[in-house]
């Protein structure tokens, strides 16, 4: 049976049941499938060793407190963590306490991204798509993204109208969907 | 320019945190009454993770590892109340009634734990849920192991028809649906399904495709709280899924 905007993945389900049941090996489980990812994203925003692996630290003891806050029927793992990862990254970033409850992390359709080829696949179509984007798209997304800017920073910096600033983030997020819809 | 293109541009903003002020507050309002706009905040959520994957490559040290554990493991169980998750995990079994009964043992299940919680130890209460756990896996087997044959009965000699049943559980806003003899669809196309409110436009509830068998699920989509439902509906919309219908009901169905 195929289900969509509900596709469950398994290894996700399992990893949060037994996050549920209090299971420690869960939590290993969780690790050695998504440490990458969480790690990965916590040092490209912060650019620190110590400090993304603080994150990592957070982020996976707030699932193991709460694992109720990730719905294993509304998408992977992989993608709620990495939103998660980059929102409590981009509050220590800018030393502001956590804005997003983890539990107001809700993410739809999103890929199967359950192991490390998925991830690695991809990692390199979406490294393919910002490569393919004009300059000033890819800067205005990477500097809301990665540096946490507002989008009047990104215009006061790039010296853009803020209607272009918005027009190329919100165009640059679509390419990225297109090029997993196809 | 409609509502929901109005504030398309800004959505993508307050994916990414980058919308403030003013413009955030008015977007949040508008959140709380749009229900399409909540389901492409979701979608622009999940492209925003995407866009996470292009940091892929650094791993962490390898003592991280142990620290996490160590730490989990000093830190024990955690607290019973948040234990709760607000969508069930196990609300995506299901077929047919049995998928409604799950739901609705879970949501008791659930409700029971809570209140035991206020009276057993932290370890009895623990083997407890367990067992509990356990016992309702048992009964969701046939439903979830994939070897499981699922066969629909008709009247001999009626040809198959397709048929779709919807679950919804508003006060959970939960909703199962389950589909089987839908006919296959051209490229880039899927079928949506619809909640048609009391009153007001339907509002999205999920896009599927069939399997090669006709059959096709879906599971807790993303809906507005406690919406009150007087119908669901399905159409072809393209595989992205619509804001609005925009081809004929091909199914429909009011409450039994």
């Amino acid at each position: 049976m195929s289900s969509s905007r509900g596709q469950i993945i398994p290894a996700d389900l399992t990893i949060v049941t037994g996050l549920k049941a209090g299971d420690q090996g869960a939590m290993a489980d969780l690790y050695d499938r998504y440490s990458s990812v969480v790690y990965a994203v916590a040092l490209r925003v912060l650019g620190d060793t110590g400090a993304a692996e603080d994150v990592l630290q957070e982020v996976f003891l707030q699932l193991w407190r709460n694992p109720g806050a990730f719905d294993a029927a509304r998408g992977s793992l992989a993608s709620w963590l990495a939103v998660v990862t980059r929102n409590r990254a981009i509050d220590s970033l800018r030393k502001r306490h956590p804005e997003t409850d983890i539990e107001d992390v809700v993410l739809s359709i999103a890929p199967d991204l359950a192991g490390a080829a998925e991830l690695a696949r991809a990692a390199e179509k979406v490294r393919g798509v910002m490569g393919s984007m004009a300059p000033a798209q890819r800067s205005a997304l990477e500097l809301a993204y990665w540096e946490g800017m507002s989008h009047s920073e990104i215009a006061e910096k790039t010296g853009e109208p803020l209607g272009t600033i918005k027009t190329r983030i919100r165009a640059g997020l679509i390419a990225l969907r297109k090029a997993f819809q196809t | 320019m409609s509502e929901h293109e109005q504030y398309a541009e800004d959505l993508a903003l307050y994916a990414l945190d980058a919308l403030l002020g003013d413009d955030r507050a008015k977007l949040d309002q508008h959140l709380t009454a749009c229900a399409a706009c909540r389901l492409e905040l979701e979608r622009l959520r999940a492209d925003t993770a995407l866009l996470a994957m292009s940091a892929m490559g650094p791993r962490p040290p390898q003592r991280a590892r142990q620290r996490l554990l160590d730490a989990v493991a000093r830190e024990g169980r955690a607290p019973l109340a948040h234990d709760v998750s607000r969508r069930p995990w196990w609300g995506w079994l299901g077929w047919a009634a049995t998928a409604a009964v799950i739901v609705f043992a879970l949501s008791l299940w659930q409700e029971n734990a809570l209140l035991r919680a206020t009276l057993a130890s932290a370890s009895g209460r623990q083997a407890e849920s367990a067992r509990q756990l356990e016992e309702l896996r048992k009964i969701a087997a046939p439903i979830i192991e994939p070897e499981a044959q699922r066969v629909t009965l008709v009247a001999t000699k009626t040809p198959p028809q397709p048929q779709g049943k919807a679950f919804y559980l508003r006060s959970r806003n939960s909703l199962v649906f389950l589909a089987s003899n839908m006919p296959a669809l051209p490229p880039q196309k899927a079928y949506e399904l619809w909640l048609i409110p009391m009153s007001g436009s339907p509002v999205p509830a999920g896009v599927f495709k069939p399997d090669a068998h006709g059959s096709g699920s879906l599971v807790n989509p993303p809906l507005p709280a406690g919406l009150e439902a007087k119908a669901f509906a399905i159409t072809i919309e393209n595989e992205s899924g619509s804001p609005t219908p925009t081809s004929p009901i091909l199914m429909s169905g009011a409450g039994e």
